[in-house]
């Protein structure tokens, strides 16, 4: 645990208001936009293959919340987050990463930058050739020359915080999805990051790892103030963890809040994506000719 | 083919070229890194090299082998099939040895590194090291990169000995040669720097070139398994064709 980043007010894990809340109310507090911003995009544009992704976003990722962003699929969240990490440049636009500013940064600069960063990849991402021990031991032993003891312990306790200490020994090809994730999941926070990404973290975890998952995210951010960004569609336990949401939509902000007041709030972007529903602001159908055009009837017969 | 095709099609061939020599000098400046990766590179040379062994050691053993059947009938006819065994070595030690070794690494060990570099692009194992701060130019490319000039002149010492022995067995217990007459006249002819120590030059070189083109192709894959297929394709092709080429602007420079 690196010094200096435990939050002033210790956090209880009780929340009398909502027993499925895996947080306290204090971190319900609304965030101010731009207070003590770990993450600051302004004005992102982001072309990818002659299609825009982001036509001027602004988002303040608060230092030492969870917050989690969601949208309809293709709207650019996997690619915020690659911008955010510096896998991606953007076309115009800034991005600051505890206060460093990612445009023109030297590769060493960005790694020494990205040793603070755990990222949880959408498809685990793990080493095949590695064990799972040895996947959750490799940021400790390219970084960090500790004693083989001590890397052992600490590698056993993240497998134990996600359930795996017992699969410490099989290959990633013979785990699940679910276990996968896990994995790399225990990998990301290996290191005890000062910011953590989760790219889709509840995929294929069935509801006891899903509520094990959302109680360690939940840990790792009230104990050692670990600032959280995830991305993630279930609104059902995002609403259990997050302190803020954004809703991004045609490549800007739609809408954001505490989840709770987002979900209720009377907007066609929050009506349609909380809701369900194909009609609305965002298509279901991605854009395409003519349906009756299209199976050979006269255009507009369908 | 239209005028503005084929001028798009020399700008691709010369920008490839240019990403090439880029990523050739990216690897140059991770090196001094991936020495803390010595064990890694150690594997590398293992798998590349120990493990190429068999294909090296057999082929090695037939090349010489119709090597020394070929130039036994040929020289006999000129009466001089006591130097069979001279100009079998130095055309082994010069031209053969390096380049039939080299296009064998090419097949072996060049795809595999392709491919096993083109599936951790697509299974993002490499962002997931950059994501690590881990630079995959010093942890995965640059060690083959050293493999496949350390393991090459290796290969081709030990395909070098396989040949000469096949030659041997066809020449001296086959064809009748006298085994004195055979190993006197190539060690009184062949000169270790300008033939052997030549060709050893040449194989690093073309190691070197191998496993660039092949590191190059699995970094650069399109992340699909398509994509992979055409990478491992294109290493073999693209290999083979500029190992010959510098073989040719080699030997021009070391005679």
């Amino acid at each position: 645990m690196v010094a200096g980043r435990l939050p002033a007010q210790p956090r209880s894990f009780s929340c009398p208001g909502d027993p499925d809340r895996v947080n306290s109310p204090d971190t319900r507090a609304p965030i101010e936009p731009g207070a003590d911003a770990y993450v600051q995009v302004r004005g992102l544009h982001t072309v990818l293959g002659g299609k825009i992704i982001f036509n001027g976003l602004d988002m303040d990722i608060p230092r030492g919340r969870i917050t989690a962003i969601m949208g309809p699929s293709g709207t650019g969240k996997t690619t915020l987050l690659r911008h955010i990490t510096g896998q991606l440049a953007a076309d115009v636009g800034e991005i600051r990463v505890d206060g460093r500013q990612l445009a023109g940064i030297s590769r060493t600069q960005l790694f020494d930058l990205r040793e603070k960063i755990g990222y949880l990849f959408q498809n685990s991402a793990l080493l095949t050739d590695f064990t799972v021990f040895e996947n959750v031991a490799f940021p400790l032993r390219q970084h960090l020359r500790l004693p083989e003891p001590i890397v052992r312990n600490i590698v056993l306790t993240r497998l134990q915080a996600v359930g795996l200490r017992g699969a410490a020994e099989l290959m990633p090809a013979e785990l699940s999805g679910g276990m996968a994730r896990r994995v790399a999941l225990a990998r990301a926070i290996v290191r005890d990051p000062s910011l953590i990404i989760y790219d889709e973290p509840f995929v294929g975890l069935d509801p006891v790892a899903l509520n094990q998952v959302l109680k360690l995210i939940r840990t790792l951010n009230d104990t050692l103030g670990i600032t959280s960004v995830l991305v993630a569609h279930e609104f059902a336990a995002v609403r259990r963890i997050a302190d803020h949401v954004y809703l991004i939509a045609g490549g800007k902000v739609a809408a954001q809040g505490q989840p709770d007041e987002l979900a209720q709030r009377d907007s066609p972007w929050t009506r349609q994506f909380f809701g369900g529903e194909a009609d609305g602001p965002v298509p279901f159908q991605y854009p395409a000719r003519d349906y009756a055009a299209d199976l050979g009837f006269p255009a507009g017969a369908a | 083919m239209k005028t503005s095709r084929r001028l798009s099609i020399a700008a691709d061939a010369l920008a490839q070229i240019g990403a090439v020599g880029l990523f050739f000098f990216s690897i140059l400046a991770a090196i001094p890194k991936s020495l803390r990766h010595l064990l890694e590179t150690v594997r590398q040379i293992w798998f590349v090299g120990a493990m190429s062994l068999v294909i090296i050691m057999t082929c090695g053993l037939f090349v010489g082998a119709v090597l020394g059947l070929q130039l036994y009938d040929v020289l006999s006819r000129f009466g001089s099939a006591a130097m069979s065994g001279t100009v079998v070595a130095l055309a082994l030690f010069r031209e053969l040895g390096p380049v039939v070794t080299a296009l064998l690494f090419a097949g072996r060990a060049g795809t595999s590194i392709t491919a096993e570099i083109g599936l951790m692009r697509a299974t993002d194992q490499l962002a997931a090291m950059e994501m690590m701060a881990v630079d995959p130019l010093a942890y995965v490319v640059a060690p083959r990169f050293l493999a496949g000039i350390v393991a090459m002149p290796l290969l081709v010492c030990v395909f070098n000995a396989m040949a000469i022995l096949g030659a041997h067995v066809v020449c001296v217990s086959w064809l009748g040669l006298d085994n004195g007459t055979f190993w006197g006249n190539m060690t009184a002819t062949v000169d270790v720097w300008t033939d052997l120590v030549n060709g050893i030059w040449k194989s690093a070189a073309f190691g070197g070139v191998i496993a660039l083109i092949a590191t190059f192709q699995g970094y650069t894959t399109a992340p699909t398994s398509e994509g992979v297929a055409y990478a491992t394709t294109r290493t073999v092709v693209s290999s083979s064709i500029v190992v010959l080429a510098l073989d040719f602007v080699m030997t021009a420079f070391l005679m």
